[in-house]
């Protein structure tokens, strides 16, 4: 077992990432992603940003009792993004998959940087991870992203609404400052890791269409073609 | 040396948001040293001949974190961890630890014992072949001690008072899961001699003070206190011993 860092041009795989506000639309669109390299009979795989089962207990804990500070909501994130990473989407990266992550370090890179941790000990934490191949940002409107997520599920969390941060006692409103913010910290990492920059506010098939378009620019997809017919 | 109670505290690196290491005016004194060692010991003649002065005391160690004190625990029965998983696991137990203990500790002018610190943990993170310096960009959250003593004992005599204490060794200090040949003994042998020489070669970068802890625990803590002695002001000290 070793721990060196591996670097994304020395794998035979391709990371494909989406970042974004909820309600932007990115998981419809990775999604579709998916379908279309599945039907078309290329190797992918779709990792979301979720709790891999080691932690889940003490995030869910944490977040229960509200036990997390900036320092402990990065860490505890980061060791759980490290499981997954370790077990699934490295040794996929090796075995020449295409992956498809529904949100990767960026999330991470965003909502620590929003809660005051030092990026640059952020960047530090993640530096283990590959950086992915293509990383598409779905930019929407605040506005927009708002009216989707209030229409689309019933309660917002502690904290996923920023109420750690003290902006306002109302949950409601101290969501809308933290999309905010979050929304600054996406635009300000698109120049320096190369985002895509998809705008949203289009029929779904008019932004796959586009989204597509980059993948076959970027990624030589004959190679992913599984070798034995399924 | 008379100078260290005075010395204002700093972070080895950026730090915490919102914490101005200059106003935590306790003491951070830690041990370091193998399962074996006699740190446990130590530390309960430590904190004896402090509390006896009338010093408030607390204090932390590995695994004893609220937040995931317990799941670190339970998952290295598992054996399934990987390096920068293990590593960050324990850098967030020691990160809860620091945030809700050491820190309101030391602004409340305590003197807290660690039994063990960040070193045991980059120790082995080194050892199972993490890149050092992304350790110690991990750890640059981490407040520097106002002491450092690392009891320092060979291998061999590690083992015999881990067969004596707990009638075993212990997997992960035993290596186990970065070794693949050699039974149990000698995995821990040539892990314990791997962990001293990173302990050795950060030494100098850390400064801390070892300690010979193949003595009688007595002769060591006379050892230790006449050590500890020096980060306590003198004028605090003055008239409480008697």
């Amino acid at each position: 077992m070793t721990a060196k860092f591996v670097e994304g041009q020395e794998l035979p795989g391709k990371l494909i990432a989406v970042e974004g506000l909820d309600g932007s639309g990115k998981s419809t669109q990775i999604h579709l992603v998916k379908r279309w390299l599945e039907l078309e009979g290329y190797k992918v795989f779709f990792t979301e940003w979720n709790s891999s089962p080691l932690l889940r207990q003490s995030v869910k804990n944490g977040k229960r009792e509200q036990l997390l500070t900036p320092t402990t909501f990065a860490l505890i994130h980061c060791t759980d993004f490290a499981d997954r990473y370790e077990r699934q989407i490295l040794p996929l990266l090796h075995a020449g998959y295409i992956v498809l992550a529904d949100r990767y370090i960026f999330t991470a890179f965003a909502r620590d940087a929003v809660r005051g941790c030092d990026r640059d000990w952020v960047k530090s934490l993640y530096s283990y991870a590959v950086h992915p191949h293509v990383t598409f940002f779905f930019d929407v409107p605040l506005e927009m992203a708002l009216s989707r997520i209030m229409s689309g599920r019933a309660k917002l969390k502690h904290y996923e609404a920023g109420m750690d941060m003290g902006y306002s006692p109302d949950i409601l409103q101290s969501f809308k400052t933290f999309q905010g913010k979050m929304r600054e910290e996406y635009l300000r990492m698109t120049e320096e890791f190369g985002f895509i920059k998809i705008d949203v506010g289009r029929p779904p098939d008019q932004l796959q269409k586009e989204v597509r378009g980059h993948i076959q620019e970027r990624i030589d997809l004959e190679r992913y073609k599984w070798k034995t017919s399924r | 040396m008379e100078n260290i109670a005075l010395t204002p505290k700093k972070f080895y690196g950026q730090g915490l948001p919102n914490v101005d290491p200059e106003k935590l005016n306790g003491k951070l004194i830690v041990i370091e040293g193998a399962d074996g060692s006699g740190r446990t010991t130590q530390i309960n003649l430590l904190s004896d001949w402090l509390e006896r002065l009338g010093y408030a005391t607390t204090r932390v160690g590995l695994k004893r974190s609220k937040l995931v004190g317990a799941e670190l625990e339970e998952a290295m029965q598992g054996n399934t961890l990987s390096p920068i998983t293990l590593s960050l696991f324990y850098a967030t137990d020691f990160a809860d630890q620091l945030e809700k203990t050491i820190i309101p500790a030391l602004k409340s002018d305590f003197i807290v014992l660690a039994d063990r610190y960040i070193y045991t943990l980059m120790a082995r993170d080194i050892a199972r072949g993490v890149d050092p310096a992304w350790v110690r960009e991990v750890y640059g959250i981490a407040l520097v001690p106002d002491a450092v003593f690392y009891l320092k004992a060979g291998p061999e005599l590690l083992a015999e008072r881990n067969f004596k204490n707990k009638g075993g060794l212990d997997y992960w200090e035993s290596g186990m899961d970065i070794q693949r040949s050699g039974d149990r003994y000698e995995c821990f042998i040539k892990y314990h001699r791997k962990i001293q020489n990173i302990f050795g070669e950060m030494q100098e970068h850390y400064g801390f003070e070892s300690i010979s802890a193949g003595r009688a625990p007595n002769t060591i803590s006379q050892d230790l206190i006449s050590k500890v002695r020096f980060i306590l002001s003198p004028l605090e000290l003055n008239g409480r011993e008697e």
